[in-house]
């Protein structure tokens, strides 16, 4: 692929910073995770209740989006979170779809389809879950093989003890220099969301299946029975959306055009030793282990 | 971090990048809902169905069994869905008199076609199971059901070779007009813990739950589970049933395999 960043042109020939393989699972991956949280939300509005254990307490959901009739005789949406209430009126429990307002968990514009339709939600999930899971698969398979795990996503010595600086540094909007590898935060939640958080919505995922649980009871007791397996589901999710948005902040707060470029083209090329020359570093140096090493 | 030197560039280049994307998000949720319209598209996302039978039936073994819970489990009371108390003529008539000239058919592709009173039904040799029960909406429920095997009702009526779907048909209409009905593949239909449930934790089977009887597939979702029963047929396909998808749900765009 042609490069237009001039800087690159006197660079030695190297590997990419984001190979192709990692570039084609980040953009498919984007399009199977938005595919699935949406129709996951209007599978979830068909019972926007969650529970712990085997079976369903009614009566004892420890989050559930519903509406209410007020006093004055409005009706409001409201969000129960353990003991708490909240007034949600307008996004959560009560929202406005086709221009009517309606009892709904979560609001239209965040659902597949936007209106209520359980058994299209569902297609759409069972058949994005394939192609998420089949593509994660050989992501996976590509990092082990390629040492892209071992290489670019797992923490150096000095990463795994100096966390807690970088999350201080991270807190102050205080970012390592652009060239380079990850550092050792970024490493982390990437690692989280690779080998923790997305195997755990696969599973999770399968172990709401009654065939499954009869092909792997064990696995729905490890997660405390389907009703828990649901509610893991559901937290694992939000977790993934907030992963998102702090990614999206992250690249918005380190050059987000050279970085959409870099996930796009594949950006520059990257030799043995730490790149320095067009970079601005943001950390005092000397302590910057932030190389491609 | 941005570069200097191609900055007013990359701002009108950002800026056109952004409306794009923004574009592009308010037609991909106008197209979701276009495209969720389409027979083709739907056809093309039920492909997943197959495999996740496929797949499933490789994992769980044809005899594989469903958890069964321990007694102190059962919720007291079972949240019933869909029809609670049927209305037509003929299922209040029958009710009036507790089910007393009520039968069930079992007929089709079989060597010896039976019909059975409630009595006989409740005199044969029966299991009793505590299960989960699991909403497609979502929501589990655990009851204890009694009931005659299916698989033995089968074996005794002798299923000819050309059958490959068990057809339930029902005394409810959900719509106030459609019969419901469902069907299960010889597999599901001759598990060990699929059964015909005359009683819920005991006791007869309360109406809100399926009176006099109802279909308990324990590996599927709960509207497989037939209620309110008054025949099982054998047939080698069900094209020419209701809608022709196998199932009162599946005739409104559910998907037959309820597995998942």
């Amino acid at each position: 692929m042609p490069d237009s960043l001039p800087t690159t042109a006197s660079a030695p020939r190297g590997r990419r910073r984001h190979p192709l393989p990692v570039r084609l699972w980040h953009w498919f991956n984007l399009w199977c995770l938005v595919v699935m949280l949406m129709s996951g939300l209007q599978i979830f509005n068909a019972h926007p209740a969650l529970y712990w254990g085997s079976a369903s307490h009614f009566d004892d959901p420890w989050l559930e989006l519903y509406a209410i009739r007020a006093p004055n005789g409005d009706i409001r949406g409201q969000t129960a979170l353990g003991p708490w209430v909240f007034d949600t009126t307008g996004v959560l429990g009560y929202s406005a779809a086709n221009g009517r307002e309606s009892v709904r968990g979560f609001p239209a514009w965040s659902t597949l389809p936007s209106y209520q339709y359980l058994s299209m939600g569902r297609l759409w999930h069972f058949f994005f879950a394939w192609l998420f899971a089949g593509a994660g698969a050989l992501f996976v398979l590509y990092a082990l093989l390629s040492g892209h795990l071992r290489r670019d996503l797992w923490l150096s010595g000095a990463q795994w003890r100096g966390l807690g600086r970088d999350l201080l540094d991270h807190l102050r909007l205080r970012f390592h220099g652009p060239h380079g590898g990850y550092n050792g935060l970024q490493k982390l939640s990437y690692l989280g969301v690779l080998l923790v958080a997305l195997p755990l919505m696969i599973v999770t995922g399968l172990c709401m299946s009654p065939t499954f649980n009869a092909a792997a009871p064990w696995l729905l007791e490890l997660f405390g029975g389907r009703q828990s397996a649901r509610s893991i589901h559901f937290i694992v999710a939000a977790a993934l959306v907030l992963f998102f948005l702090i990614h999206i902040a992250m690249v918005l707060l380190s050059g987000p055009w050279r970085q959409l470029k870099g996930m796009l083209t594949g950006g520059p090329r990257v030799t043995e030793e730490p790149a320095a020359t067009s970079t601005t570093p943001t950390t005092r140096s000397g302590r910057d282990q932030h190389d491609a090493s | 971090m941005m570069r200097r030197d191609s900055g007013r560039r990359d701002a009108s280049r950002r800026r056109f990048l952004q409306r794009s994307a923004l574009g592009a998000a308010a037609l991909g949720l106008a197209g979701c809902d276009r495209l969720s319209q389409s027979e083709q598209v739907a056809g093309t996302l039920n492909l997943a169905q197959r495999l996740n039978l496929r797949v499933q039936r490789f994992l769980a073994g044809e005899r594989g069994l469903a958890p069964e819970y321990p007694a102190s489990m059962i919720d007291p009371v079972f949240r019933p869905n869909g029809s609670t108390d049927p209305q037509s003529g003929r299922y209040r008539e029958l009710a009036a008199n507790g089910f007393a000239d009520w039968r069930l058919t079992l007929d089709g592709l079989v060597e010896t076609p039976l019909s059975l009173s409630l009595d006989e039904i409740r005199a044969l040799p029966a299991r009793t199971q505590i299960t989960r029960h699991d909403c497609v909406e979502g929501w589990s429920a655990i009851g204890q059901w009694t009931g005659p095997v299916l698989g033995d009702l089968l074996a005794r009526a002798g299923v000819k070779s050309q059958a490959r779907y068990v057809v339930f048909h029902c005394m409810d209409q959900l719509n106030g007009k459609d019969f419901y009905y469902e069907s299960l593949d010889l597999v599901e239909a001759r598990h060990p813990q699929t059964i015909l449930a005359h009683s819920l934790n005991g006791a007869p089977l309360p109406t809100a739950n399926g009176a006099p009887l109802r279909l308990r597939a324990e590996r599927q979702l709960g509207y497989k589970m037939a209620k309110y029963l008054s025949g099982i047929t054998l047939v080698s396909h069900f094209d020419d049933i209701g809608d022709g998808r196998g199932g009162y749900w599946e005739d409104r765009g559910y998907t037959w395999y309820a597995g998942i």
